[in-house]
């Protein structure tokens, strides 16, 4: 096969469009630097009808809003899922690592959370206080000018709370609480534990011209054909296109960065989806920013005498300490919450009330937080709405007599009655690094493009475990304080207590990790490899710890200090 | 943004050069009229790729239940959800036709319904010779009061039960996911508006109220078109 040459030379060729790569896009291309965009899925944006979801009913979807083909339903905006067909992952040891991919424009920015935390001064200096895992080679002070520029740019909302390792920003207002969250803040004073409003990337207020203002219709997760929420293609990746120094490639799936005998990256080279043909794009620079494990799979299959252990690996360090945070689940019916009144509750996208971990002064058996992220409410029904609703009837004994089970106009009486009488919580905590947690070039196993797949291998510690045990503990109390009944059984040591499988909460960080030293880290405080200084990392890979915070806001805040060292250095000629 | 500036930079993988947008394909292709959304309208209605619209139409092309088995859904979905004083039937919504396609979706549910249907037909036949359906409305409340109470379930009928809980949940499911079924259960939401708050109403029936601190830090939705204005502390100043 012939590998064919675009006859274009860029001056940075950026590999995956998601929060990292589109920051760099953006900043690069408005800094009038020649960029090629190389994403492997197709291009997207929720603005134009042949892509909504939004505002669709239930009734749309042959099948009601399932997840027969995308992860999170119908009509969720992603694109692909923990299994892609054609393209494997294997896992080594028994162990489990769940990988979940989004190939598309904007990546999986566009179902994510918009949960919009930033990293406290004890987050990038862990060490320091639990002498476990890595210090950040960098502080607080370091990125919080970035946190602050990425506030502005894009919009989140919170309120000013002063609280030590959860700095305040630039924000807009908040949302007010809805019904079944007022029962949450009650309940959890109950117990002290603290709530504030949420901090997600929702626009309550306008920020630019582009963008309009959430409409308050929960469906951040389907792409917001008004931009009023944060995701990369959105916000990022289409602004980037109108300076006219983008060339965005979609469908084009990045097997290695290409080196020349110096050892120096010349661009990289893909895989066409639409005629499985393999070419070349030169540019000075490489970003990778395709996922913390796909970049780690592209550099780690770039190899060449210069670099024989894949790019960016004389440590072998590279793919190791892979960390996603944990997770763990529990939802109580509450009985003052039947019957509820009808009014429209839907706000934004997510919650609008979140607990921060609360006891970073407190000792106990494991060393790392959690944060608890709230749920309930009148939601739109799609599939899955009334399979078991009865079986609430085991908790009431009142004049209706109803019982578990039946048929007929009680079932229709049980729907509405119990409507929007649960209520949920699940934590999201941090997990260690270690460098036992990995991904690898599995030797014998390739995907449909011929390229050399990632095998994992991934364990959680004593640490995680008991930060499970701790969440379902908390979460029962304060269940239990706003008179829920506990709904399922309380998971036990026997299933971790209830602690998700790695790679579930989809926040798996830490391949390339950044240092000062180059025989323990991949890149340095730059996101720049110590071993080819002209290629990147600006996605989760450069993280040394993940904190309990969803890295997006992170990735965007080192995304931008990268793409400023990177046009600096352009300028000065240096690279 | 002007849409056509944006698409000129958009470059598919191959070098060929032309200026072909993949999602867009479907909007180009000349379709005849058709009620079914997933060929007529651009991205198959709701934000289709081509892969799930070719999936959807394979799975539209095939029948998993015979017309015996649809017959027997049809008298057991209006059985779980009849008409009454607030909504029409299961079979008003449709609910057969959905669950004629969710099995062919979800291959998972094939065996337990089919094999259930067999289970109540044999139950049926051993108690008065007959298949469910041609069973008296009588009969067949018979053989449903002894399956559709999953706590109280006699051994011998268990697995009657287990299927007949899986027929309660597709039909209200496949119910409150129709305009009728929205509409009685009384969803108000899937539109834009303000969102300022619980209405005071029905803080009242809970006893709550919002705590005058947790107000002043939320939106006043009257500035909600106004730009932001913060000092360089990062206040929201104006």
């Amino acid at each position: 096969m012939q590998i064919k040459e675009q006859p274009k030379e860029y001056d940075v060729c950026i590999v995956g469009s998601g929060a990292g790569g589109g920051m760099a896009a953006y900043q690069l291309a408005n800094a009038g630097i020649k960029v090629a965009l190389v994403e492997a899925g197709p291009f997207y944006d929720p603005a134009k009808p042949e892509y909504q979801t939004q505002l669709k009913w239930p009734w749309e979807s042959p099948r009601r809003g399932a997840g027969s083909t995308r992860e999170f339903g119908d009509f969720d905006a992603a694109l692909g899922g923990w299994e892609i067909e054609g393209e494997p992952y294997t896992r080594k040891d028994g162990t489990q690592f769940d990988w979940f991919r989004s190939h598309m424009l904007g990546g999986r920015t566009n179902h994510w959370g918009r949960i919009s935390l930033r990293f406290g001064p004890l987050d990038f200096k862990r060490k320091d206080h639990d002498g476990q895992g890595d210090n950040w080679p960098i502080s607080y002070q370091d990125v919080a000018p970035y946190y602050d520029k990425v506030d502005q740019l894009i919009g989140v909302f919170g309120s000013r709370e002063q609280i030590p390792n959860e700095p305040d920003g630039f924000f807009l207002p908040p949302p007010k609480p809805r019904l079944h969250e007022l029962y949450y803040i009650n309940a959890a004073k109950k117990s002290n534990i603290p709530v504030i409003p949420a901090r997600l990337s929702i626009l309550t207020r306008p920020i630019n011209k582009k963008r309009g203002v959430c409409f308050y219709c929960r469906q951040c997760s389907r792409g917001c054909r008004v931009y009023a929420d944060f995701s990369s293609s959105s916000v990022l990746v289409l602004p980037a296109l109108e300076t006219n120094n983008v060339d965005l490639y979609v469908n084009s799936v990045v097997r290695e960065v290409t080196t020349n005998q110096e050892g120096k990256a010349t661009g990289v080279s893909y895989i066409s989806k639409e005629d499985m043909q393999e070419y070349k794009i030169k540019s000075k620079i490489v970003i990778m920013a395709a996922s913390a494990c796909s970049s780690a799979r592209i550099l780690l299959n770039s190899k060449s005498s210069q670099h024989p252990n894949g790019l960016g690996n004389s440590s072998d360090v590279l793919g190791k300490y892979l960390h996603d945070s944990t997770g763990a689940s529990k939802a109580g019916f509450v009985p003052a919450l039947m019957n509820r009144g009808r009014h429209n509750e839907d706000g934004v996208g997510g919650m609008h009330v979140y607990t921060p971990w609360w006891l970073n002064d407190k000792k106990l058996d494991f060393s790392r937080g959690y944060h608890i992220e709230v749920w309930g409410g009148m939601g739109m029904p799609s599939y899955g709405f009334g399979f078991g609703v009865s079986d609430m009837n085991r908790f009431v004994k009142d004049a209706s007599g109803y019982t578990t089970g039946g048929y007929g106009s009680k079932l229709k009486e049980d729907a509405r009655r119990f409507y929007g009488s649960v209520i949920g919580m699940s934590g999201r905590g941090e997990c260690i690094a270690r460098k036992e947690n990995y991904c690898e070039i599995d030797p014998n196993v390739v995907d449909k493009y011929g390229i050399p797949v990632l095998r994992f291998h991934y364990n959680w510690s004593d640490q995680e475990v008991k930060q499970a045990r701790h969440m379902q503990d908390t979460f029962e109390e304060i269940l239990t304080n706003m008179g829920a009944e506990i709904l399922g059984n309380k998971p036990g040591a026997d299933s971790d207590y209830g602690l998700a499988a790695p790679g579930r909460i989809i926040h798996e960080v830490g391949t390339t990790r950044m240092g000062d030293n180059p025989k323990t880290s991949v890149t340095n405080i730059n996101c720049q490899l110590h071993d080819v200084d002209n290629v990147f990392v600006v996605d989760g890979g450069p993280f040394v710890s993940q904190a309990d915070k969803n890295p997006t806001w992170t990735i965007l805040a080192l995304s931008w200090r990268a793409s400023d060292h990177i046009i600096d250095q352009l300028k000065k000629m240096n690279i | 943004m002007d849409r056509r500036d944006t698409i000129k930079s958009i470059l598919l993988g191959s070098v060929a050069g032309g200026l072909v947008l993949q999602g867009c394909k479907t909007e180009v292709e000349e379709k005849p009229a058709t009620t079914d959304n997933s060929t007529s309208e651009p991205g198959g209605g709701y934000g289709r790729v081509p892969e799930e619209i070719a999936r959807d139409k394979a799975l539209m092309a095939q029948e998993f239940f015979n017309e015996h088995e649809m017959a027997t859904i049809t008298v057991l979905a209006d059985i779980i959800l009849p008409a009454d004083a607030n909504s029409g039937s299961a079979g008003d919504a449709e609910v057969p036709a959905f669950i004629g396609f969710i099995v062919k979706d979800m291959p998972s549910h094939q065996v337990p319904i089919r094999g259930g249907w067999m289970w109540v037909d044999h139950e049926a036949n051993a108690r008065d010779g007959l298949t469910f359906v041609k069973c008296s409305a009588q009969q067949q409340i018979a053989i449903v009061d002894d399956i559709a109470y999953p706590d109280t379930v006699k051994p011998q009928h268990s697995q009657g039960a287990k299927f007949f809980s899986l027929m309660r949940d597709l039909t209200m499911t496949g119910f409150y996911t129709t305009k009728i079924g929205i509409d009685d259960l009384g969803f108000i939401g899937n539109t834009p508006n303000v969102w300022d708050g619980v209405p005071e109403e029905e803080l009242q029936k809970h006893g709550l109220a919002y705590d005058q601190d947790w107000l002043v830090r939320c939106i006043n939705q009257e500035q909600r078109a106004k730009d932001p204005v913060w000092d360089e502390l990062g206040n929201l100043i104006g």
